[in-house]
C-alpha cells in the first residue's frame, strides 16, 4: 500500500473530535435523548471517543451501541468472497431516540444505507444523524452526513485509511494508492 | 450344419478329458469328431479359429430368478435364457418365487414350454410349500414328475422347523435336495450386514447370525431325517464352518456361493448404491475370506449367481425401500475367472467343477459328455480376455448390477446346446 | 473461508474449520433473536423447501422460523396429502418440486442415505434434517453451540450421550461433531441399544449410569422412543427409568454439577425426571432457542455461497 499523504495527524485527529462533539451538542441543544451507535469496526472506537468528549463537556454518559451491518449488505450475492459476520450490541431501546450514527469513511453510501435498514429493525428512532470522520466523495446513493470531520476528495484509485490508537497504534488519517481497483 | 471349433483345448474333468489344441467337429448339433487337425478334411463347414480357448461342458447356474410368470417387465423366460447364454451358460435352474409361485405342474409345464426351443435348458425348482407360505407341503410328487429338480421357498427360508422337517422327509422319496435360503425370519428385514459399516451408514442391520441359525437348523433336520440339504447363497463364516463340520460327519449337505459374495464386502455399501443391496447382504472381510477358503477346500460345492432382475424404478429409490438383488448371469463366469482362477485360489479344473459339474450332481442332472455321438452342450471360454462390463449390453431385460464399468479378465465367447449356437452375440441353428 | 461443501448431509468427515465457522456465525444470529424485529433481509428472494417425509413438528418449525427470519420464502412439503400417496416415486417428486425453481431443500426422511441421494438428483443445496438412524447434523451443531455457550469451550470436555444410541441419529452426529472439536465422547445405555462396533469410532461404552455421571462434564440425554420398534429393545419403561433415568437423587449421589442436554421432546419420568428437566443443570430450552440461531447460520452460510 502506497501512502500518498497524511492529511491528519494525531493532534489534528483529537481537535476534529472535540469540534464534532461541540457541533453535536449545539445542533441537538444539549445531550438529552442522544444515543451513540458506532459501526463496526472503527466507527465503534470513534463513537467511544465522542462519548468521552461529551462526558468531559457536559458530564453526561451517553448510551453507546455497536452495529454490524453485514447481514444487510446489498452485495454479498455478487461478491466473490462470503463476508464474515460479526455481532451487533445495542442493549437500549432506540424508539424515539436521537441516534448519532458513527462511521469512519463515507464513500458510496451503501454501508450507511444498510445501517439505516438495520436500525429500523431495532425500533423506530426519533432521528438518525450521521457523523462521518472523513467524506471522500463518489456518492452512489442520496446519503449525506450531518457532521463531517474532514472532506478529502479522492479519485477511484485512491483510498482513505483511518487509524485509531485502540487497534492500529496511532490516531491518523492517511491517503493511499489503492491495492485493488475494485474497492 | 457343420461346425469346426479349431485348435481348441477341450477340458472335462468329469470325463478326465484334457486335450490341447484339437479340432472339435459338430454336425447338426451332435459331436462328430475330436482330434488334431481333424477339421482340415471337412468341407462346407463354418470354422471358428479358437486357438488358446477352452471348450468345457456347458456351464450350469442353479440359482436364477426368471420373473415369469408375474414380472415380465423385469425378465421373461426367454430374456433370462438369452442372458444365460451371453454369460456362458447352457443350462439354468430357476427359482419358484414367481407370481404365482411354482407350486403346480401347470406352471412347471408353462416354464419348460417357454424355453423349449431355446439353446438354454431350464430346470425349474419348485416351491417347498404351497405358495411358499410355509403352511402346507407343495405337491412334490406331481411337481417332480413335471420336471422339478429341487424344492425351495427361496426368497425366505421354509417358515418353521416342522414344515421344513416334513419337506426333508417327503423329498427323500425323489432324491432331490431341499434348497434353503437360510435366514431367521425374526431377525430379517434389515438393509445390510450388521457391523461397523451399518452403524456408520445408519442402515437397519441384518446380523450374520440370522443366516447361521437356519443353516444350523437345516443341517440338524437333514441329519435327523436323512434328507438332502443344499444351502443357497451361503455368505457367513460361521455358516461355512457349520457346513464343513456337517460334511465331515457325512450329513447330506451341499452349498453354493454367489460371485458378489466372494468379490465384495459390506464396505461397498458406502454411498448407498442400491446395486449393493441384496439378501444375504454383502458381508465383512472375514466372511468373504471364509467363503473363498471354503471354495478352495471344497466346503462350498458350486458357484450360483442368484440372478435377480429388478426394474429401474424399483431400484432407483431410497436405499431402505429398494428391493434386494442384482443380475448376475452375464458377469458370473468373468468374476469367477478374475477373482478365483487368476488369483490362483482355484485351478481351472476346480472352477469348471464348481460351475458345470457339481451343480448338476447336486440336482441329479446328467453331465454333458464331450464325446462322439453326444449332443453338443458346451461353453467356449477365453480365460484371458480383458474387457469392461457394460450393463447396457446385457441381454437381460434388467440392468441392476454393481459391476458396471468394472474391468474383468476372462469371459465366455459362446455356447452350444440343443442344436443351436450362440456366438458373438447371435443365436443360430446348427 | 466459506463452508467446504454446498450441502450439510452429516457431521461425519466435516472439517473442524467448517464446524467452527457455523458455531461462530450462530453467535450473530443468536443476537438477532434478541431484537424486537427478529428479521434480516439476507436470504430475500431465496426459496427453501422443507421436505418432511417423516413427521416432525419441532424441527420443522425451527427450520421454518430460521428461514422466515432470514426473509426467505418457505414451502412445507409433507408426505401425506401429496402425490406420494398416489404412488409417485421419490425421484419424480423431487424433479417436480425442482421444476418450480427452488434454491434449497431441508429434508427429513425415514430412510438413511436419502439426503445424499437427493444431491444426485437435484441441484439445490441440501440440508439433512434427520435421515433414518443415520445423522441429524443441525441438532448436533446446536448441541455443540449450547455446550460451548454455557461452558466456554468444547476441547477436552468429557461428554456422555445417554439412551437408545442404536436408533438415534442425534447420537451419531454428536459423536462425530464432538470428536472433531476435541471433546472426549462416551455413550451409556442398555447393551441392546448400543450399536455394533461403535467403539471403533473412538467412543467409550459405559453401562452404569452412575459411572457415566461421575466421569463426565456433560450428559446429552436421548429420548426413549416409546412408540416405535425401539420399544422391543428394553423390558419396560419402569426398568429403563430405574436403571438409566437421570434423577436429582442420582445427580446428588454422584455429587456432580453436570450439564444436562436433551434434544426433546422429553418423556418426563422416563429418561429424565421432572425436577432435573426443570432444574438448574439443564439447558434444554436454551437448546431450542439456539436451534433457530444455528439453523439460521447454516442457511446463511449455504444460501450465500457462490
Amino acid at each position: 500500500m502506497n501512502i500518498k499523504s497524511k492529511p491528519v495527524d494525531s493532534e489534528g485527529f483529537d481537535r476534529l473530535l472535540t469540534r464534532i462533539a461541540h457541533e453535536i451538542l449545539e445542533k441537538n441543544k444539549g445531550s438529552k435523548n442522544l444515543v451513540l451507535i458506532g459501526m463496526r469496526t472503527r466507527g465503534e472506537f470513534l463513537a467511544k471517543r465522542i462519548q468521552q468528549k461529551i462526558k468531559q463537556i457536559e458530564n453526561i454518559d451517553l448510551p453507546l451501541g455497536v452495529l454490524d451491518v453485514t447481514l444487510y449488505r446489498d452485495d454479498f450475492r455478487t461478491r466473490l468472497k462470503q463476508p464474515e459476520v460479526s455481532v451487533s450490541n445495542i442493549t437500549f431501546d432506540i424508539n424515539e431516540r436521537d441516534i448519532i450514527l458513527v462511521d469512519d469513511v463515507l464513500y458510496t453510501g451503501r454501508t450507511v444505507r444498510a445501517a439505516l435498514n438495520a436500525l429500523m429493525d431495532f425500533g423506530r428512532p426519533g432521528t438518525i444523524q450521521l457523523f462521518i470522520l472523513v467524506d471522500r466523495g463518489h456518492r452512489a446513493l442520496p446519503i449525506r452526513a450531518d457532521y463531517v470531520g474532514k472532506n478529502i476528495p479522492t479519485s477511484i484509485d485512491e483510498e482513505i485509511k483511518v487509524k485509531v490508537k485502540e487497534i492500529d497504534g496511532e490516531d491518523a488519517i492517511y491517503l493511499l494508492e489503492s491495492e485493488n481497483k475494485n474497492n | 450344419m457343420k461346425i469346426i471349433l479349431k485348435n481348441v483345448n477341450v477340458f472335462n474333468p468329469h470325463q478326465k478329458l484334457d486335450e490341447n489344441e484339437v479340432d472339435l467337429i459338430i454336425i447338426n448339433g451332435i459331436i462328430s469328431a475330436m482330434g488334431k487337425n481333424k477339421g482340415d478334411v471337412i468341407s462346407d463347414a463354418k470354422v471358428f479359429d479358437l486357438k488358446g480357448k477352452y471348450i468345457v461342458p456347458g456351464l450350469f447356474d442353479m440359482h436364477v430368478h426368471l420373473r415369469e410368470p408375474g414380472r415380465e417387465d423385469e425378465e421373461t423366460v426367454i430374456t433370462g435364457c438369452n442372458s444365460a447364454a451371453n454369460g456362458g451358460f447352457t443350462s439354468i435352474a430357476c427359482m419358484p418365487n414367481t407370481d404365482p409361485a411354482i407350486d403346480s405342474a401347470e406352471i412347471i409345464n408353462f416354464i419348460i414350454n417357454q424355453a423349449k426351443s431355446h439353446l438354454v435348458k431350464v430346470h425349474p425348482v419348485a416351491a417347498a410349500s404351497l405358495a411358499r407360505k410355509g403352511e402346507y407341503l407343495s405337491p412334490m410328487a406331481e411337481l417332480y414328475e413335471a420336471g422339478a429338480v429341487g424344492f425351495s421357498d427361496d426368497g425366505t427360508a421354509i417358515k418353521t422347523a416342522s414344515i421344513a422337517k416334513r419337506a426333508f422327509e417327503y423329498s427323500k422319496m425323489f432324491n432331490v435336495p431341499i434348497i434353503e435360503h437360510c435366514e431367521d425370519e425374526s431377525l430379517a428385514g434389515g438393509s445390510m450386514n450388521e457391523g461397523l459399516t451399518s452403524t456408520i451408514l445408519g442402515l437397519p442391520p441384518i446380523p450374520s447370525v440370522a443366516e447361521d441359525l437356519i443353516v444350523a437348523r437345516d443341517i440338524l433336520l437333514a441329519e435327523y431325517t436323512g434328507g438332502t440339504l443344499h444351502i443357497a447363497h451361503i455368505s457367513s463364516k460361521k455358516s461355512v464352518d457349520l457346513v464343513r463340520e456337517a460334511k465331515k460327519k457325512g450329513i447330506k449337505v451341499t452349498a453354493e456361493v454367489t460371485p458378489h459374495h466372494f468379490t465384495l464386502t459390506d464396505n461397498a455399501v458406502r454411498g448407498y448404491d442400491t446395486n449393493t443391496k441384496m439378501n444375504p447382504p454383502l458381508r465383512s472381510q472375514e466372511d468373504v475370506q471364509a467363503v473363498v477358503d471354503a471354495l478352495a477346500d471344497g466346503t462350498i460345492d458350486c458357484i450360483a449367481c442368484d440372478h435377480a432382475p429388478h426394474s429401474p424404478e424399483e431400484k432407483d429409490t431410497e436405499f431402505e425401500y429398494a428391493p434386494n438383488g442384482i443380475v448376475g448371469l452375464e458377469t458370473s463366469l468373468a468374476l469367477a475367472l478374475t477373482e478365483l482362477y487368476h488369483k490362483k485360489i482355484l485351478s481351472f479344473e476346480q472352477l469348471i467343477e464348481k460351475m458345470a459339474i457339481n451343480p448338476r450332481l447336486i440336482l441329479n442332472i446328467s453331465i454333458p459328455k464331450i464325446v462322439e455321438g453326444e449332443l453338443a452342450e458346451i461353453s467356449i471360454i477365453d480365460q484371458n480376455e480383458v474387457w469392461t462390463v457394460d450393463k447396457n449390453k446385457f441381454l437381460s431385460r434388467s440392468k441392476n448390477s454393481p459391476f458396471d464399468k468394472k474391468l474383468l479378465t476372462g469371459k465366455s465367447l459362446g455356447v452350444i446346446n440343443n442344436h443351436k449356437m450362440f456366438f458373438n452375440g447371435e443365436f443360430f441353428s446348427i | 473461508m466459506p463452508l467446504s461443501s454446498k450441502h450439510l448431509l452429516g457431521l461425519q468427515g466435516v472439517p473442524r474449520e467448517d464446524i467452527q465457522l457455523i458455531l461462530d456465525t450462530s453467535i450473530t444470529f443468536r443476537e438477532v433473536l434478541e431484537r424486537p424485529i427478529k428479521k434480516v433481509p439476507t436470504l430475500q428472494g431465496k426459496t427453501i423447501v422443507n421436505l418432511f417425509y417423516e413427521s416432525s413438528t419441532r424441527t420443522r418449525i425451527s427450520f421454518e422460523l430460521a428461514e422466515k427470519r432470514l426473509s426467505a420464502d418457505t414451502i412445507n412439503f409433507s408426505v401425506s396429502g401429496s402425490s406420494v400417496g398416489k404412488g409417485e416415486s421419490f425421484k419424480d417428486t423431487i424433479k417436480n418440486i425442482e421444476a418450480m425453481k427452488i434454491d434449497m431443500i431441508v429434508v427429513r426422511h425415514a430412510a438413511a442415505g436419502t439426503p445424499l441421494y437427493l444431491t444426485k438428483i437435484s441441484d439445490a443445496n441440501v440440508i439433512n434434517a434427520g435421515d433414518g438412524i443415520h445423522e441429524h447434523p443441525t441438532q448436533a451443531l446446536l448441541d455443540l453451540y449450547s455446550i460451548r455457550e454455557k461452558l466456554g469451550k468444547l476441547e477436552g470436555l468429557k461428554v456422555c450421550i445417554v439412551g437408545d444410541i442404536a436408533h438415534s441419529r442425534v447420537a451419531l452426529s454428536n459423536i462425530y461433531g464432538l470428536k472433531t472439536m476435541g471433546a472426549h465422547v462416551s455413550i451409556c445405555g442398555p447393551a441392546t441399544m448400543i450399536p455394533r462396533n461403535i467403539e471403533k469410532l473412538g467412543v467409550k461404552i459405559i453401562y452404569d449410569i452412575d459411572e457415566a455421571i461421575q466421569e463426565n462434564d456433560v450428559l446429552n440425554i436421548l429420548r426413549i422412543q416409546l412408540e416405535r420398534k425401539a420399544r422391543e429393545y428394553f423390558p419396560s419403561i419402569r426398568e429403563y427409568s430405574k436403571y438409566f433415568g437421570i434423577t436429582e437423587q442420582r445427580l446428588e449421589k454422584n455429587g456432580k454439577d453436570i450439564l444436562i442436554l436433551h434434544p426433546g421432546p422429553i418423556n418426563r419420568g422416563v429418561e429424565i425426571s421432572s425436577l432435573v428437566a426443570d432444574g438448574k443443570n439443564q439447558i434444554i430450552l436454551n437448546q431450542v432457542t439456539n436451534g433457530v440461531a444455528v439453523r439460521m447460520a447454516i442457511l446463511y452460510l449455504l444460501g450465500t455461497l457462490n
